[in-house]
């Protein structure tokens, strides 16, 4: 059991991070950039067609696994991580919550107004009007870029809470 | 004030503020 939880567990949290964190940083640090660049001489549908949809299924179904697994690896201990119970869980307590944040970005404002301004599913057949696309687009845009904020610190606590790392990093 | 969300070098200097600042947060706490 501890194999599965410890082992496989984290390998496929830290795996699905990778990939959750890797599409944020490519929306941010690739994508939002080729856009505009794309916009300007007539090659964005391309890229809004082909290439955001399937990116973004990829990461929203990432961050909901690495949400999902990183509450089995921490189990019953998860209550004592995000309510700060015990001092030795202030530093996952503070990763947890920051991936939380992210996570609830991702589902709540990130992947609701992607799906308006890429006319996807529900928004297929009904598009809406460009004032609100305008909007929905805005919205997103600051809720990534919190959210690639986020992912600074949230790694940093992530990486610094394990054992000898954590020892190193805050004592005790 | 422009927000320094809407350059890439405002995101990461403002992630690192905040990695810096709880981190000082759970070193002053234990």
């Amino acid at each position: 059991m501890d194999f599965i939880l410890y082992g496989v567990g984290r390998w496929l949290h830290i795996a699905s991070g990778v990939l959750w964190v890797g599409l944020l940083w490519y929306f941010n640090f690739v994508q939002v950039p080729g856009l505009k660049a794309a916009g300007a001489d007539g090659t964005a549908p391309g890229i809004t067609k082909h290439i955001a949809p399937r990116a973004l299924e990829l990461f929203r179904w990432a961050a909901l696994s690495t949400w999902l697994l990183g509450a089995m690896i921490l189990g019953s201990k998860l209550p004592a991580a995000l309510l700060f119970q015990d001092k030795a869980y202030y530093p996952i307590g503070i990763g947890a919550w920051l991936g939380t944040i992210m996570f609830l970005n991702v589902w709540g404002l990130i992947w609701p107004n992607q799906k308006k301004v890429l006319n996807l599913y529900q928004y297929a057949q009904n598009p809406v009007a460009d004032a609100e696309k305008n909007k929905a687009r805005r919205t997103a845009f600051l809720a990534s870029r919190i959210n690639t904020m986020l992912s600074i610190p949230m790694l940093f606590f992530m990486v610094a809470s394990g054992g000898l790392f954590r020892r190193a990093m805050f004592g005790g | 004030m422009k927000n320094p969300l809407d350059s890439i070098p405002g995101t990461i200097i403002c992630g690192l503020i905040l990695t810096v600042v709880l981190y000082y947060v759970v070193l002053l706490a234990r």
